[in-house]
């Protein structure tokens, strides 16, 4: 149930989404049970088969296998994992590629390890809808081979909705051959095909709260043989790589919920590529001049540019209207920052600052997204007059 | 009628989180918003300074979420820097002494700030100032007057005597009623963790609180005279816009006075870097004149009887004042910003130190009739 029930509109289900009802159930039904499971005791045991239960079938969801499955706290914190830990583990190469519109939690690290640790970050282009310049990427490769530590790619971007399609995948894979490729994969579940097996990556992050599971768990998929220096040291409960008690709780009910999503990945890409049609139609005749930005492999994923606005006004009175939604843009020191998503694929910071990321989920409605695009047209009439308040009180008379 | 739509301006202090929570519960329809006016605030208040720190924005948001109001953080720190910081500079290079308070009121809060909330669809802003709103008449002319606030320690009106009678129609200040100590009794009631936290005193962007230091650090020092009212030298200065007209410490003469009576500021010549210094008395003036006039309500016709503050929280003393140019047009409640007006102050008593560029502000018992910036002073 979403949106209407409430009086409120929820679009920003790519920021965190609600937790399935089965998977609601199945986390508190564990959390009711005793035992860590790395004691070798009876109750250990018991709880032990749970979590490996519940690897195995995230496993055979994300076409992994079961060892390949190192149990996190967010998604943030598996990349994090494979990105300095493949570079650590591969010293002396420095040169780190990668794109300059990956989510904060892969940009952050990597500019960490140029700042602290002589990491060399080589940028490969992208084009305007957020794809990779696939001929760019072999020549930064062609250049750099020896001294590569490592290649991260966000495998669907989280404000522009564009994915690496297969045709993509496979040329990746043969333009960089064995070098590692870490994939960000958060915003691909249950919303494209994701399979890690075919992908050729190395690792790639998940999380549990993108897909209808609960917050706080989230996995970094890192290929069998591979090894790494870890992040977290301790117990050594997850292949030595990642120490912490296993949050079970947390790792049945993101197997209850990456079943629902990848299992239903088919009728909920339908109904969400649905809405989208949608809603963009309704909006383009509601407001001609806007512009939508990213490819759409991704359909939940509605990134719009409305010009002479600004999206902390628009923001602001779409959620006094009962819709969230999302600038896009990651609040740093308490201030927004332009996206840097939007400026890497080439926007002016004035349409940076005018743009509003929609995330619909297979939960949204019809009904919603009329609400929705009933609102529009005044919202960014208010948008833009504020954008045009010119300070008229300024003036002295002359 | 549908209830009242205001923003707040929730600065991250108690004043405006209790504001804002009483525009909530008189049944307006509230947005809190804090401004960020630093394109880099600092990660770390000290004490008690600044209101741009990411503390402070927390801490206003804190509040919002307690009092059950969205809440947004505006980046005006272009319009702050051009307006208030670069004019704060351009006043002491050309001798002056600025107050960014009033400034940031005029020119931020109740007109970036105002004119964009108006612009969104709403009726205007909420602040937690301490002054008093009321709808009055004046030779049949109605209008919302601003009255000083109860709590006289506390009365912010010097600083909002710079908003004309279009920006007081969107002003609201909930706490005028109230003394600060009953405001941080009702932040505790309400939940609220700023109840306690310190007032804030200092210029928000000049944390350290050392104004000369960071004038210097800006402007540049330039080794200049100070010279006596006959013009022998007396020593040498660092930049003469680190002093202010009436200053008595740390003027950096070695030389004392024959008799032994201190020296003070008596005049600032920026363009000859020159320091003129003297005795107290020779501080003291009656006549103000004061030019880019501001009227709250009606422009004020002929020769009236009021009083007139100089400086925030100093005393009001007795006056007589007029308007003596008119400048353009005005409409029948000063519906506009500074005005071309000049107007001549002559006060009851002598006022002692006063700098060009100072605000003088002109009441009418506790009305609030409007300000000037002073020019000159006989």
């Amino acid at each position: 149930m979403s949106g209407l029930a409430s009086g409120r509109i929820y679009f920003d289900h790519a920021a965190t989404t609600a937790i399935s009802p089965r998977a609601l159930e199945v986390v508190a039904a564990e959390m009711a049970i005793l035992g860590n499971p790395s004691s070798l005791h009876h109750d250990g045991r018991k709880v032990r088969d749970i979590v490996e239960g519940a690897r195995e079938r995230i496993a055979q969801r994300l076409g992994a296998s079961p060892s390949e499955v190192i149990f996190t706290g967010s998604g943030t914190e598996a990349n994090n994992g494979a990105i300095k830990g493949l570079f650590w583990f591969r010293t002396p190469r420095k040169v780190i590629i990668s794109t300059p519109i990956e989510h904060h939690a892969v940009l952050d690290p990597i500019h960490w390890l140029v700042e602290h640790d002589g990491a060399i970050l080589r940028e490969v282009r992208v084009a305007g809808d957020g794809s990779i310049d696939i001929d760019h990427l072999e020549e930064l490769v062609r250049s750099h081979r020896d001294e590569i530590a490592l290649i991260s790619l966000i495998h669907t971007n989280n404000e522009l909705g564009t994915s690496i399609t297969a045709d993509e995948l496979e040329r990746i894979k043969s333009v960089i051959g064995d070098l590692p490729l870490h994939l960000d994969a958060v915003q691909s579940i249950g919303k494209v095909n994701f399979d890690f097996a075919t992908s050729g990556a190395t690792s790639a992050a998940i999380s549990a709260h993108k897909i209808g599971g609960p917050l706080g768990v989230a996995v970094l998929i890192l290929r069998r043989g591979i090894e790494i220096t870890p992040l977290l040291h301790g117990g050594g409960q997850e292949r030595d790589i990642r120490s912490g008690t296993l949050n079970a709780p947390g790792i049945v009910g993101f197997a209850t919920a990456i079943e629902e999503s990848v299992d239903e990945l088919k009728e909920r890409r339908e109904k969400v590529s649905h809405l989208r049609q949608r809603l963009l139609k309704g909006a383009e005749s509601a407001v001609p001049d806007l512009k939508v930005n990213g490819r759409g492999d991704a359909p939940g994923i509605v990134n719009i540019t409305f010009p002479e606005t600004e999206n902390e006004a628009s923001l602001l009175l779409f959620d006094a209207r009962g819709i969230s939604c999302s600038t896009g843009s990651a609040c740093s020191q308490g201030l927004a920052q332009p996206s840097h998503v939007l400026l890497g694929i080439g926007l002016g910071e004035k349409e940076v600052n005018a743009s509003l990321r929609f995330s619909l989920s297979h939960l949204n409605t019809d009904a919603e997204v009329d609400a929705f695009v009933g609102l529009l047209g005044d919202v960014i009439a208010g948008a833009k007059a504020a954008h045009h308040a010119k300070l008229p009180s300024l003036k002295a008379p002359s | 009628m549908s209830a009242l739509r205001v923003i707040a301006a929730m600065s991250g202090g108690v004043d405006s989180a209790v504001a804002a929570a009483r525009a909530k519960e008189a049944g307006y329809e509230v947005i809190g918003v804090h401004l960020a006016l630093s394109k880099n605030p600092q990660k770390y208040r000290s004490g008690a300074k600044g209101c741009c720190t990411i503390e402070d924005s927390h801490d206003a948001r804190r509040a919002a979420d307690r009092i059950g109001i969205p809440f947004y953080i505006w980046d005006m720190s272009d319009e702050f820097h051009k307006e208030v910081v670069e004019n704060f500079l351009d006043e002491y290079k050309s001798g002056r002494t600025p107050n960014p308070c009033l400034r940031c009121n005029e020119k931020i809060k109740f007109a970036a700030v105002l004119d964009r909330a108006q612009a969104m669809g709403f009726d205007g802003v909420v602040t937690g100032h301490y002054a008093q709103m009321r709808k009055t008449e004046i030779d049949g002319v109605r209008f919302r007057a601003m009255y000083r606030a109860v709590d006289e320690s506390k009365d912010q009106s010097y600083v909002l005597a710079v908003l004309n009678q279009r920006q007081l129609q969107g002003a609201y200040f909930p706490l005028g009623d109230t003394t600060k100590e009953m405001v941080r009794e009702e932040a505790k009631r309400r939940g609220l963790a700023v109840a306690a936290k310190p007032d804030s005193h200092d210029i928000c962007f000049v944390p350290s609180g050392d104004n000369a230091g960071w004038l210097r650090e800006r402007l540049g020092s330039e080794v200049g005279e100070i010279v006596d009212t006959e013009g022998h030298h007396l020593g040498k200065h660092q930049g003469a816009y680190t002093y202010t007209v009436g200053q008595r410490r740390g003027l950096g003469i070695t030389t004392p006075r024959e008799d032994g009576k201190p020296r003070y500021v008596l005049k600032i010549e920026p363009k000859s870097n020159t320091v003129v210094v003297g005795e107290r008395e020779e501080l003291a003036i009656n006549e103000i004149e004061g030019e880019r006039a501001i009227w709250c309500g009606p422009r004020p016709v002929g020769h009236l009887r009021g009083s007139v503050q100089v400086r925030a929280h100093g005393k009001r003393i007795p006056c007589s004042y007029q308007v003596h140019t008119y400048g353009g047009e005005v409409g029948e409640v000063g519906g506009i910003g500074e005005s071309a007006d000049r107007i001549t102050i002559i006060s009851d008593e002598a006022i002692i130190g006063l700098a060009p560029g100072q605000a003088a502000v002109i009441y009418d018992g506790d009305r609030v009739v409007g300000s000037s910036t002073i020019a000159a002073t006989r």
